[in-house]
């Protein structure tokens, strides 16, 4: 049933361990549920401690005594301790539902991300495809947020996260379609594969530059965070959120980092691919380590420039970043039929 | 029955939920989130039918595209906040229209589907469905592209304001 149902390809390193089909499935998501919950959280550290250095502060020093590393464990820990508060005016129902809506597709993502030849969960035939169409259902998470809450500050934040990922949401999937002509093939797995003689940052740079702007943008991180202005609108569409519902969102954005690093590692630097055929460290390594760096960069950004303003950002996608990804689009498909 | 069609009964149930909900609802916003669910079950619904691709599209499209922009422009117009009603009393010429859309949709599938199948279903990858379009379809394909052009330069036209006093 399976194989008709995901037109799913190859076998995963899971598949091998059980026999049964219904184990495997459970295996899997296990896995995945895991990496989610524990990856943001090496994130969400890292944020911690380089922009505290970046700005010469120490971070966070005390909690699990080495250098602040529990301290997100204590966050939680805290956040769980939280009073749950809905406020009166606030319909209940869609306020409580918005958190998940927000975080589930993150974790779908992370189905389909292959970080070796055979570690992954699912190797769907439309790979990126299906990953640019789960992202786009956390929008509707965030305006329930702010529409739910039943305040102004949150109703503005939501309609500006909303503007900004429709303006977003094209450049990003205008960019992986140049590396799709390219590759081939809408499979991560075969695009990753795709690139053991040379990564595609080589012959789409510009590509990864929109792409990787637009995800900045989708993830409402700065410079693009304008939706959760704090100066002016507080923090935008989580203003009312407390305890273990504004977690989730925390969550979602550190899983949203962890998610749009690892899909352009496999889009523009080779996924699980070695440097230098080093092939005695394996895949998964290599992928953890270029997640992590495209991490970095995403949380350096932030420590670097400042917010941009609502109509700078419209007319920065609208007018830049399209017409760019477009004419990276023209010039791939030019050069993939002059080649054949 | 076999799975398959358990399953497909199931997100049929919830989908169909979903829709009369979606008309009953007296709160506009409530109404768009109803068609949020009735929208992805029919895109499981397309998985289950072994349509993948329509399947992401049904997503893409629907559910991060127009069911966005339907809640943005109700937000940015007048949906109340909070537990308030709006409700426009037009039930009458939506009942019309539904049904009208039914009987047609039901003459269409009956008129395929009747007594013997004319259609052959069959499970297709991407890349079939991509070689199917680009061979076979491209006129249509390029049609509909030019009617898209034209709904773009439309709301050009109209979202610009004349600078010239």
């Amino acid at each position: 049933m399976s194989h008709g149902l995901l037109l799913t390809a190859g076998q995963s390193f899971v598949d091998g361990w059980f026999n049964s089909l219904w184990v495997v499935v459970i295996a899997k998501a296990i896995i995945v549920l895991v990496f989610v919950l524990v990856a943001p959280l090496g994130v969400g550290y890292m944020e911690h401690k380089v922009l505290a250095h970046m700005q010469h502060r120490l971070g966070p020093m005390y909690a699990g005594r080495f250098h602040g590393w529990a301290q997100l464990l204590a966050d939680g820990v805290k956040f769980v301790q939280k009073e749950d508060i809905v406020p009166s005016a606030a319909d209940s129902g869609v306020f409580s539902l918005a958190p998940a809506v927000v975080l589930v597709p993150y974790i779908a993502i992370f189905v389909v991300i292959p970080f070796g030849k055979t570690v992954w969960a699912v190797n769907l035939d439309v790979g990126i495809f299906y990953v640019l169409a789960i992202t786009s259902v956390s929008i509707i998470g965030i305006m329930m947020a702010g529409w739910a809450s039943a305040n102004k500050f949150s109703l503005i934040g939501a309609l500006r996260a909303a503007a900004q990922l429709i303006a977003y949401e094209l450049p990003l999937i205008l960019a992986a379609a140049a590396v799709v002509m390219q590759a081939g093939t809408l499979s991560l797995v075969g695009i990753a594969d795709a690139q053991h003689a040379f990564w595609y940052v080589l012959t789409q740079p510009i590509a990864f530059f929109v792409f990787m702007v637009a995800a900045i943008a989708e993830l409402t991180r700065p410079p693009f965070d304008m939706p959760i202005a704090d100066s002016e609108i507080i923090f935008g569409a989580f203003t009312e959120y407390t305890g273990l519902k504004f977690a989730f969102f925390l969550l979602a954005e550190y899983a949203g980092i962890v998610a749009f690093s690892a899909i352009a590692s496999v889009l523009f630097l080779g996924g699980y691919q070695p440097i230098l055929g080093l092939h005695i460290i394996p895949g998964f390594f290599w992928m953890s380590a270029k997640v992590g760096a495209l991490s970095f960069f995403i949380i350096w950004l932030r420590a670097t420039f400042p917010r941009l303003r609502e109509d700078q950002l419209q007319r920065f996608a609208w007018v830049v970043l399209i017409p760019l990804a477009l004419a990276d689009i023209m010039v791939t498909g030019v050069i993939k039929v002059l080649v054949k | 029955m076999t799975s398959t069609e358990v399953v497909f009964v199931v997100l049929s149930a919830v989908g169909s939920i979903g829709a009369f909900r979606l008309v009953t609802s007296k709160n506009v916003v409530h109404a768009a989130l109803y068609l949020v669910l009735t929208l992805s079950m029919v895109g499981a619904a397309y998985l289950v039918l072994a349509a993948g691709f329509l399947a992401w599209v049904q997503v893409l499209i629907y559910v991060g595209a127009i069911v966005v922009l339907l809640l943005f422009s109700l937000m940015l117009t007048k949906a109340p906040i909070g537990r308030e009603a709006l409700d426009n009393q037009q039930r009458g010429w939506a009942a019309l229209v539904g049904a009208g859309v039914l009987a047609g949709l039901v003459f269409l599938i009956q008129n395929a589907f009747g007594s013997a199948p004319r259609i052959q279903i069959q499970p297709a990858t991407t890349s079939e469905v991509g070689a199917s379009v680009f061979a076979n379809f491209v006129l249509p394909f390029e049609v509909v592209s030019v009617l898209l052009l034209a709904a773009l330069v439309g709301a050009v036209v109209i979202a610009r304001r004349d600078e010239r006093p």
